[in-house]
């Protein structure tokens, strides 16, 4: 142990039918670490840690969690493992005491520590004062954070996070961060969570990008972003039409109007600024320049943008030109 | 925060453990129902018309028919059952509640086996049961039938294994339900029948044959039948009206004694378990 993978996946496959769900992913996730899997809906997120959570068996290829495998000792890697999935598992009829009750009864946890623990997890997140509350009047951040504390009762080695913030407000989101950073500190825990919310996967240590069933590119968000080498440079100008087809002929850069701004990718933004004021040929009447973000890091590695790529549909020539390949 | 973590390790599985996911589920069961006063008068509702309002009405019809027995005593033990049986059918039903609302899949993540948890449910459901029949039971004296400790002690082993079965069979039903509306309508098109050809509502003797066949391969004549044998033993009947309404149950000419009937839904309650614990284990 200690050095090994906390999650080791090599050529991991899950076809329905005819739809290959994930085609076949390999990557590793280092003990200690907050692994983020980022992608839009449907892009097998939920496959892949359904089957690293012995929900769902694979097709093909092999995973092993906390250094058992995922087919063969199935039991072994559920008792080393939290969940917190996309939608409640929760009964609402009970307390939210008596929810972490039966879960503990269930996995086993030995008699002596089960009261103590349970009111470490609930005060850690800020619920040990509605112990005695039924489920069903939380709200439903308050749940999320009920399954959280659920999830890490038993002291699992990996905690695995399906979207764990998805259809909560920004404060609640935040908080559940907060805790997420509290238990590195406390807990020797792996971290392993989906989302597809860019700004959240800035806090993981690694991200992997994965889209149409496999994983495109795994490294920290900062390598990830530098990675990308372009800066976003977005333009105001009286004639849009005018400064797109300017920005091709003279510049041979593909722009597009994003978020209301004649928008393209170029590399030292800042540098670019004066020689595109000397040579666009038209007014201009603000300009600004981004670093890289994750979004453009995800459109430069997939070629769409994550909210596009849920929507289904292509790109436009921002995409285009952000995209590599 | 630079408190020391609880750390918790979890043991490896063991009977040990099983046992106390049996005992959680169970547990779960019973807080449930507690908590749930709407279901448990709901649950009495039914057989109580049946008993106080049907009861009375078929039995001033039948009264010239039936010396020296009122009809309600006669439905009595029919209508133990029935509370019994729609109690267990209702707490199996909630297996597919909580597969809607996700709970079941805590459960089906958890590293315990499959029939430590349907053991639980099915365990709980008859305890469920047990106790909403012991109402029933209390109201033995509104109709002639004697508070005999031995009769008591009887029944309630008789219905809390006519319960555990009947749990087992709604299991074995909710496995595979993806919602209540298709479960309740199920459960309905299965128990109404049940219920009519058990002997709880009309006697057995005199059958046409075909409606004869029908009761002995009807499950639940087998469960009412010994608590009707049980109650009529601590009644004061004339033998021909004994004959009329409490015929036992015939294998063609071979009269089924109560151990052998008691064998058949024991039996059946544990193959219905088998069944349902497979179906769990193949659901993953």
């Amino acid at each position: 142990m200690g050095t090994e993978a906390a999650v080791a996946v090599r050529g991991l496959k899950k076809t329905y039918g005819k739809v290959e769900a994930v085609k076949g992913v390999d990557f590793e996730v280092r003990p200690g670490e907050v692994f983020g899997f980022l992608g839009p809906n449907g892009a097998g997120k939920t496959t892949t840690i359904s089957m690293l959570c012995t929900l769902v068996n694979p097709t093909g290829g092999s995973a092993e969690v906390a250094g058992h495998d995922v087919v063969k000792e199935r039991d072994e890697v559920r008792r080393n493992i939290g969940l917190v999935f996309q939608d409640p598992t929760l009964d609402g009829y009970l307390s939210a005491e008596q929810n972490l009750r039966f879960h503990a009864e269930l996995y086993g946890v030995p008699k002596g520590v089960v009261g103590d623990r349970i009111r470490q997890v609930m005060e850690m997140v800020a619920l040990w004062d509605r112990k005695d509350a039924k489920v069903m009047t939380f709200s439903g951040g308050m749940k999320r954070r009920l399954e959280i504390a659920r999830g890490l009762l038993h002291s699992p080695r990996v905690l695995f996070l399906d979207e764990p913030t998805v259809g909560l407000d920004p404060q609640t989101r935040s908080a559940i961060w907060g805790y997420i950073n509290q238990l590195r500190l406390m807990e020797d825990i792996t971290i392993f969570m989906t989302t597809h919310y860019m700004d959240e996967a800035e806090y993981c240590d690694r991200i992997a990008i994965i889209d149409h069933g496999e994983v495109v590119v795994i490294d920290s968000p900062e390598a990830l972003k530098a990675s990308v080498g372009k800066d976003r440079v977005q333009i105001q100008t009286p004639d849009d039409d005018e400064a797109i087809k300017a920005l091709r002929e003279r510049f041979g850069l593909e722009a597009a109007v994003h978020e209301g701004a004649v928008t393209f990718a170029v590399a030292s933004g800042e540098e670019f600024v004066p020689k595109l004021f000397a040579e666009l040929g038209m007014p201009i009447k603000s300009v600004s320049v981004s670093r890289p973000s994750l979004d453009d890091v995800f459109m430069s590695y997939t070629g769409s943008t994550i909210r596009d790529a849920e929507a289904g549909d292509g790109g436009n020539a921002w995409m285009r030109a952000m995209a590599r390949r | 925060m630079a408190t020391e973590a609880i750390s918790v390790r979890v043991p490896a599985r063991s009977a040990g453990h099983d046992l106390r996911a049996v005992k959680i589920v169970l547990h779960r069961e019973m807080l449930r129902f507690v908590n749930d006063r709407t279901r448990m008068l709901s649950m009495l509702m039914q057989p109580v018309l049946w008993l106080f309002v049907m009861g009375t009405g078929l039995g001033s019809l039948v009264q010239g028919s039936i010396p020296g027995v009122d009809y309600r005593t006669f439905m009595y033990p029919g209508m133990i059952s029935m509370t019994v049986i729609m109690t267990g059918m209702f707490s199996a039903g909630s297996i597919v509640w909580d597969r809607e609302f996700g709970f079941l899949r805590e459960m089906l993540v958890a590293p315990v086996s499959r029939g430590a948890i349907v053991v639980g449910k099915c365990l709980g459901g008859a305890i469920v049961a047990t106790g909403q029949g012991i109402v029933i039971l209390a109201m033995a004296g509104l109709v002639g039938v004697p508070y005999s400790p031995s009769l008591i002690v009887t029944l309630l082993a008789e219905m809390f294994l006519a319960a555990f079965t009947i749990t087992a069979f709604g299991v074995m039903l909710a496995a595979r339900m993806k919602n209540m509306q298709t479960f309740f309508g199920l459960m309905q098109m299965a128990i109404m029948p049940m219920m009519f050809l058990s002997g709880a509502m009309f006697p057995l003797a005199n059958l046409p044959s075909w409606l004869h066949a029908l009761t002995v391969v009807n499950p639940m004549t087998y469960a009412v039948d010994p608590m009707r044998q049980a109650v009529f033993s601590h009644l004061d009947v004339p033998p021909q009206v004994n004959a009329v309404l409490n015929p036992g149950v015939r294998w063609f000419d071979y009269q089924v004694p109560v151990p052998l009937e008691l064998g058949v839904v024991a039996a059946l309650g544990a193959v219905l378990l088998g069944i349902g614990i497979a179906e769990f284990r193949r659901a993953e």
